[in-house]
């Protein structure tokens, strides 16, 4: 499921954005450095293989519809996982631009879920380790089976955290989940079967190419310095940029607490041990709630009791009459404007 | 996608409109890529329950359009065609939000529904946005660009390269199609393994393919560098194209046009 743009907040999409923009770089890197060039042509030629084989589609016997290849898997089998990395983002640029799948600021979603799972986990740890250099017909279905199952699970459930930390859906977790996962462990299914069908075809065909991207060298080769170094920037980032954008909801736990308690937090229970760890916490806690400590009359003005009641307010009818004429009237004259514009540029 | 001759011929449809000669279609892509990049940013950065705020914003796509000679109509379908994913998630929000907080009289709309038509109108904006992006500039404009901005080199050959062989492989891939079809009765035919020999064949041309492609560039001296060409110059058009929409997005995004529009027209009225 391609992720789209009406559902991702500027936070989430410019986060996964900066994911999925140093992972590329990383990859140009490498694949600059490869020695055999001859790998330039067949990344371009596979993906427009990809696009091609994306739009034939095949029946799925017992359900009369029908299913097409997702290719994340195969491409990281025929070409190894940076490689594999950059075809998936570059088809993906091409559907984010002339087919609008998803939009421009979900494309560093999507890129992140589509091609890094697939290529960077599914990949070495799974796929790698488990086929062997000649492996079976029954081995190279199972383990197939297994990576695209996997693949299909993460990427899916990415989709779902990324949706809710941006906050536009109303969806809660569990459902999101209970929505998402099993109508992609089908997917991830026929997806597994195709691309079975397609390996198993070229080992019988070409082996040597299944075998070229097996015997690459190791791929979990990245210092681990500069690994621990990346995180701490995103981490660095993350606290002091993106959390500015944070949102005052409740999350998860304590939406389902206020579900069945009516109340945001947990009363804790009256016992004297209870009551002095609450005591000491308080006295220590250098950022309580997760934000400066304020004196008493600060917090009555500034505090997250006082933000609620603002935006209790609620929304005026008056207002929204002239929201909504406004809406109605901006909409006409935009287009008015659009049309003479038009007019004017042809007859120029 | 519904048949690949469909698909095929809608992507040159596309691609073929950035060839058109406007002041819009002249200008550096670099100013057209960045506004568009803003103009995204700032319509998804709304709230959740923004809706009339939101609508000023069509004048972007809308301005474009109409400076770029664009049709309206295939854009329009395009853009209807939205991506089902959003549109089905946000469906559910009116399901899970239900305090009401708009009153019209006797009718009282939830909050879900209001948060369900933002989607709506969010997708229909971005995705405005980035279909008429590639109508007005084309993608081997917007690659450069990206390059320009700091794209590696490498994934720009890879965009540049795809782009290239898309055509060749998917007219490829509609004679495969064809030729199944041909030979097929009913849904005999369609399944797992025609499918899977159809695919593999084409996968081994194309990797043959690649290979007579790697020996033609060795033929004609390719050392691994690549050449584009530089055809657009970034000046005062293009800075005042630039600077002046972000500005009316900046605008747009802190007042509600839209609104303050309403409350004038219905103040002459009371």
């Amino acid at each position: 499921m391609h992720m789209a743009d009406a559902l991702l907040s500027p936070a989430v999409g410019g986060g996964m954005w900066a994911a999925s923009a140093g992972t590329i770089a990383y990859c140009s890197a490498r694949v600059s450095r490869d020695l055999d060039d001859r790998k330039v042509p067949l990344m371009g030629v596979l993906g427009a293989f990809l696009f091609a084989a994306q739009m034939i589609n095949f029946s799925i016997p017992a359900t009369g519809s029908s299913g097409h290849l997702g290719g994340g898997l195969l491409l990281a089998i025929l070409l190894g996982p940076c490689a594999a990395f950059l075809t998936i983002a570059s088809v993906l640029v091409v559907q984010a631009l002339f087919f609008a799948d998803g939009g421009l600021l979900a494309l560093g979603c999507n890129i992140f879920n589509m091609g890094f799972f697939p290529a960077f986990v599914v990949f070495p740890l799974f796929y790698k380790k488990l086929i062997g250099l000649d492996p079976s017909r029954a081995r190279l279905t199972t383990v197939t089976m297994i990576s695209a199952l996997i693949g299909l699970q993460l990427g899916p459930f990415a989709v779902v955290l990324e949706t809710l930390a941006s906050g536009l859906s109303s969806l809660p977790f569990s459902t999101f989940v209970l929505l998402m996962q099993p109508i992609h462990l089908a997917i991830g299914a026929v997806e597994g079967v195709v691309t079975v069908a397609v390996v198993s075809f070229v080992h019988q065909a070409r082996p040597e190419i299944l075998r070229a991207a097996v015997e690459a060298g190791p791929v979990g080769n990245y210092p681990m310095r500069n690994v621990a170094l990346a995180f701490l920037l995103g981490a660095v980032l993350t606290a002091g940029v993106v959390s500015g954008f944070a949102s005052k909801d409740p999350d998860g736990l304590e939406w389902a607490i206020a579900r069945v308690t009516g109340n945001r937090d947990l009363k804790a229970p009256q016992s004297v041990l209870h009551g002095a760890l609450a005591l000491f916490q308080q006295k220590t806690a250098m950022l309580p709630e997760y934000d400066y400590r304020k004196s008493t009359a600060e917090r009555a003005t500034y505090g997250p009791k006082a933000v609620q009641r603002k935006q209790g307010e609620g929304i005026n009818p008056g207002t929204s009459i002239a929201g909504i004429v406004g809406s109605l009237l901006t909409l006409l004259l935009t287009f008015l404007g659009g049309t003479v514009l038009k007019k004017r540029i042809k007859a120029a | 996608m519904a048949s690949i001759d469909g698909a095929l011929l809608d992507f040159m449809h596309l691609d073929r409109l950035a060839a058109g000669d406007t002041a819009l279609h002249r200008l550096d892509p670099r100013a057209k890529l960045l506004a568009t990049f803003v103009f995204i940013v700032s319509v998804v950065s709304f709230g959740r329950y923004e809706l009339s705020a939101l609508v000023p914003f069509f004048i972007f796509p809308t301005v474009l359009i109409g400076a770029g000679d664009l049709p309206v109509r295939y854009i329009a379908w395009k853009i209807a065609l939205l991506c089902p994913f959003a549109l089905v998630v946000g469906l559910f929000n009116p399901v899970f939000d239900t305090t009401v907080l708009v009153q019209l009289g006797p009718l009282g709309i939830s909050g879900g529904w209001i948060s369900c038509a933002s989607i709506v109108v969010r997708a229909a904006l971005t995705v405005g946005a980035a279909i008429v992006l590639v109508a007005v500039t084309g993608f081997p404009a917007i690659c450069r660009a990206m390059e320009q901005l700091g794209m590696p080199t490498a994934f720009a050959v890879q965009l540049l390269f795809l782009y290239r062989y898309i055509f060749v492989l998917t007219e490829e891939g509609v004679r495969a199609s064809r030729a199944r079809e041909m030979r097929s009765f009913g849904q005999k035919g369609y399944g797992m393994s025609s499918y899977g020999s159809l695919l593999g064949t084409l996968l081994l041309r194309t990797w043959m393919r690649a290979e007579r492609i790697h020996m033609a560039m060795l033929a004609r001296g390719s050392t691994g560098a690549f050449q584009t060409r530089q055809e657009f110059r970034f000046g005062a058009p293009e800075l005042l194209f630039l600077i002046g929409w972000c500005a009316l997005f900046a605008t747009l995004r802190s007042h509600n046009a839209a609104q303050q529009l309403g409350a004038l027209v219905t103040g002459w009225f009371q």
